[in-house]
């Protein structure tokens, strides 16, 4: 499947989304970024809509260190341990899966696997994948910290990317959101502000 | 052509009354459409063919309305396009054809229901304009091309002349000229003879466009097929008409009926018209000659009192039929009938067209209209009646031509001229009119239902338009349709002999190629050139 990064390792699972922690500090992929996680089976794609940086211990919160340091690397540099204090963490939510040959835009039977590798999708799957807009549905409807607008927009960016006409897979999605946002016209506007071409 | 096949949306609500909406794709521009314009509609089982009715403009949230979004940005502009601003279209469906095979043969039928919901739609092409109107063929004609399309329009003329049939428009419209061109379809096409009283001497010879260009008239494209009569023998003789033959008119022709229809055009009273059925019947068949030489003396007077008639009637009528004396072609006695001399002409399929020259008063019109009419109408009577009783076959049809309609069948005289009559019942005994009117209005409704066919040029007089559209199903429809025909050269044909309305634009008539067209055999080709040299 081509090249694809792999990025992290699920750590949480639910049906609708899953929490996988990354190799290295701060090494998230990008808010709206495509990822897969796999199953024996069935393959699953999620969207990333939130990452963090937090302590490994949950009581044990960071304290501002660099009162004496010039530069911000220097607080690292003074205190290696600090990297393996830390964790950086991504939520994904699930958007679909691959069962087979064949790709579902919609929730799969089973969530992730705990400890399954996720990995960046890359270019060809992100194209196989935004073949359909019916994943925006999932954005639009499901409740995350994050504003859907942002989120769709964020991962409607990201894809667009990996098009050589950016403008006209935009103008299409924007089409498809619509559609979907015809009773809300404020939250259609919001969007395609940020996703203009 | 790419846009013979071009989708322009889909239908999503309607009724059969009221016509079908349609929600146009977002490749489609409102700007593109025009009301008029053909559209087929696919449904699961039939094939439906409309005309554009209205174009509307649709938002999916009224927010839209009120915050209008940033239309400078194209990116948010062409998202909306077509999704939350979209242009839907009125669609009032005409027509439809199975898609079985019986259905087929049978062609096309009138709707008796609507296609179904989200059934594609596309702008009708050219084959289907020939599938519903037919092609060019021994019967067809080709009258022009349907708006903003390509197609030839065709018209069965036998069909037309099987009932009256009007045209209607403003003046300056193209009446005449597509008058001209229907003449000259029914010339070839159908059996039917054609008489025409030519007001303004325009169809005979030759008649003159706006820019005051000379344009052929029937004559001199067919010469062998039409015949040119005059009431003005001098007029005809400057303008170098070959005419065939001088119309005169006794006085002894003028009967009490006559007078009726010219009441209003002579300023008659109510009993001076009554009065001219008393002296007809006192006088004889030389009433007219008798009374207007009747001096004011005793035994004037001791007539009136007999005859129980007011002397200010008296006055009024004798002012009136010295105004009709004074028309240069009526003599007191005439040894040549004319309405012999038109029947044979008719009898042998040649055309008549009845030049009137300078003679375009209105009293001149209609009192030699009206006279050679009726006795025609009584010729053709009596013969279809024969033909019948014998079983032989009946005369050839008559197409009379009359110009300013509503002088003839206006509500006040619409029954008792012989026009109303042959509007109203002649079709059975094979004359028909082809009515040219600019005020539609003016005509009688019991006439005006009667006309078969109804071609209308620009009209912008909301009575004209209603009486031009009474009775028809989808008036509002076309309504809007003829309200934005151009105020030139594009006229909406509906009725009888065309299985849907259509605006048209008729085909060109006036130039070198145009009348080549009607002719196509070589040696008349040859004939024009040089005609035209």
């Amino acid at each position: 499947m081509g090249e694809t990064q792999r990025v992290g390792e699920v750590i949480e699972a639910s049906t609708t989304d899953f929490v996988a922690q990354c190799y290295e500090l701060y090494q998230s992929p990008p808010l709206g970024s495509l990822v897969k996680t796999k199953d024996p089976d069935v393959e699953l794609y999620g969207i990333v809509y939130n990452a963090t940086t937090t302590s490994l211990e949950p009581g044990r919160r960071p304290i501002a260190r660099g009162k004496d340091e010039t530069t911000e690397e220097g607080i690292y540099q003074a205190s290696p341990q600090l990297l393996k204090l830390l964790k950086s963490e991504f939520r994904a939510v699930v958007v679909g899966h691959r069962q087979g040959d064949t790709l579902h835009h919609y929730l799969p039977p089973k969530p992730a696997r705990i400890h399954g590798f996720v990995y960046l999708c890359s270019p060809q799957e992100v194209k196989e994948f935004s073949q359909s807009f019916s994943f925006l549905n999932i954005l639009i409807n499901t409740r995350l910290p994050v504003s859907p607008e942002e989120l769709i927009a964020a991962s409607l960016r990201q894809m667009s990317e990996v098009y050589e006409d950016r403008r006209a897979f935009l103008v299409t999605a924007g089409k498809e959101l619509a559609i979907s946002l015809s009773g809300n016209f404020n939250q259609l506007k919001a969007i395609l502000e940020r996703i203009k071409a | 052509m790419t846009e013979e096949t071009k989708r322009l949306g889909i239908v999503t609500s309607g009724s059969l009354n009221k016509g079908v909406e349609v929600r146009l794709d977002s490749s489609a521009s409102v700007e593109d459409m025009a009301v008029g314009r053909y559209v087929t509609i696919e449904g699961e089982k039939r094939r439906f063919f409309g005309m554009i009715s209205d174009v509307n403009l649709g938002v999916i949230d009224q927010k839209l309305t009120v915050t209008p979004p940033d239309v400078s940005d194209p990116f948010t502009t062409e998202v909306l396009a077509g999704t939350s601003t979209y242009g839907t279209l009125h669609v009032s469906p005409y027509l439809t054809i199975g898609g079985d095979a019986t259905s087929l043969i049978e062609g096309p039928q009138p709707v008796k229901t609507v296609p179904t919901h989200f059934s594609p739609v596309n702008l009708a092409s050219d084959q289907d304009i020939e599938l519903v109107f037919g092609s060019e063929d021994e019967k067809r004609f080709y009258i022009g091309t349907p708006l903003d399309m390509e197609t030839k329009l065709c018209l069965n003329l036998p069909e037309l002349v099987k009932r009256s049939n009007g045209i209607f428009g403003k003046s300056g419209t193209g009446k005449t000229f597509f008058t001209r061109l229907l003449l000259i379809g029914m010339l070839q096409k159908s059996k039917a003879v054609n008489l025409i009283f030519d007001m303004h001497s325009e169809y005979g010879w030759e008649g003159r466009n706006e820019e005051g260009q000379k344009v052929k008239a029937l004559k001199q494209l067919f010469s062998s097929k039409v015949a040119v009569f005059t009431l003005d023998e001098e007029n005809s003789r400057r303008r170098r008409v070959s005419t065939d033959f001088v119309v005169r008119i006794g006085y002894d022709e003028i009967e009490a009926e006559d007078m009726v229809l010219l009441r209003q055009t002579l300023n008659l009273t109510e009993p001076a018209v009554e009065a001219v059925y008393q002296m007809r019947r006192r006088f004889g068949r030389n009433w007219l000659q008798e009374v207007s030489e009747l001096k004011d003396s005793d035994e004037t007077r001791e007539l009136l009192k007999e005859l129980n008639i007011h002397e200010s009637t008296f006055q009024n009528l004798q002012r009136g039929l010295a105004t009709i004396r004074r028309l240069p072609f009526l003599e007191p006695h005439v040894p040549d009938n004319p309405v012999r001399h038109i029947l044979e002409y008719l009898d042998q399929g040649i055309n008549v067209v009845l030049e009137f020259g300078r003679y375009t008063d209105i009293t001149a019109y209609i009192l030699v209209a009206n006279l050679l009419t009726r006795r025609i109408h009584n010729q053709y009577r009596e013969r279809t009646e024969k033909a019948q009783g014998e079983d032989t076959a009946p005369p050839r049809p008559l197409v009379i031509t009359i110009e300013e309609a509503h002088k003839f069948l206006n509500p006040e005289v619409a029954t008792q001229t012989i026009f109303g009559v042959i509007a109203r019942e002649m079709r059975k005994y094979n004359v028909t009119l082809l009515v040219i009117d600019q005020r539609p209005s003016g005509i009688d409704d019991e006439v005006m239902s009667q006309i078969g066919t109804k071609t209308t040029f620009f009209l912008d007089n909301n009575r004209d338009i209603d009486s031009v559209l009474a009775g028809i199903s989808g008036k509002n429809e076309l309504k809007s349709v003829l309200a934005k025909l151009a105020s030139k050269q594009q006229a909406l044909i509906f009725g009888h002999a065309v299985p849907m309305p259509v605006a048209f634009q008729p085909r060109e008539y006036g130039s070198a190629a145009s009348y080549k067209d009607f002719i196509p055999s070589e040696q008349a080709e040859k004939d024009i050139e040089e005609l035209w040299e």
